[in-house]
């Protein structure tokens, strides 16, 4: 299965940003292209749902980042979120509620809150329910 | 008519179309148009006849539950969005 790409920087951005909303998760979406499933850029988003146990990309910011990604010529490439005190594997609540098909999901686990972005980070496919890791390369 | 903005993730779903005209004066009237002319949106959007609690409803960027919900006023000039929530979480 293809693999999601991401820029060192990148997984910088997304660790700090995971970190600087504990106690609650972090999500945002990643723009780049996902048919090569490279990622150019990162765009944090709030969670409205403002929890240590839920994430929901707040609609607000979910409708200008959406078509912002399209004005700039690029597309969705990556859904991300952070889980606090689990692993980066998609919970049933995860992989029940994915509705997009095309766009990797990748999740940030803080379980072990030194852990370095290629150790912290996973990314998945999520299809009618089912999860499918991917591989993720960071450079 | 009131002009209903399609995101990327349903595109296939309308024939590739950016945007649409719908009739109705409320958000349920102009989903219920777009629906019968729709039916692959409608079946991606909706669970049960319902619509998915999982999508968002815009009118002019604002989300719907913020207003009115699906009886939220519907004016030629507005623009209408449907969205698939990012959501889910640990628990």
């Amino acid at each position: 299965m293809k693999a999601l790409v991401l820029p060192p920087s990148v997984a910088d951005e997304l660790m700090r940003h995971a970190r600087a909303e504990l106690p609650n998760e972090a999500c945002g979406l990643l723009s780049g292209s996902p048919a090569n499933g490279r990622v150019s850029r990162f765009h944090p988003a709030r969670n409205v749902e403002a929890s240590p146990l839920r994430y929901n990309v707040h609609p607000e910011d979910l409708v200008r980042i959406t078509f912002a990604i399209e004005d700039e010529g690029e597309e969705l490439a990556a859904i991300f979120h952070s889980h606090t005190r689990s692993a980066a594997v998609p919970s049933a609540t995860d992989r029940r509620t994915a509705m997009y098909p095309d766009a990797f999901y990748l999740l940030a686990s803080l379980a072990d809150p030194d852990a370095r972005p290629a150790r912290a980070l996973r990314a998945w496919r999520i299809y009618r329910g089912q999860a499918f890791e991917v591989p993720l390369t960071i450079g | 008519m009131s002009t209903v903005r399609i995101p990327p993730v349903l595109r296939e779903t309308v024939g590739g179309s950016r945007s649409l005209a719908a009739n109705g004066a409320t958000v349920d009237e102009v989903l219920a148009d777009l629906f019968a002319n729709y039916p692959a949106l409608r079946e991606r959007v909706t669970s049960d006849g319902e619509l998915s609690p999982f999508v968002n409803v815009y009118v002019n960027d604002r989300d719907v539950r913020y207003r009115e919900g699906l009886e939220t006023q519907v004016g030629p000039d507005d623009t209408v969005i449907l969205l698939p929530a990012m959501a889910g979480g640990t628990g």
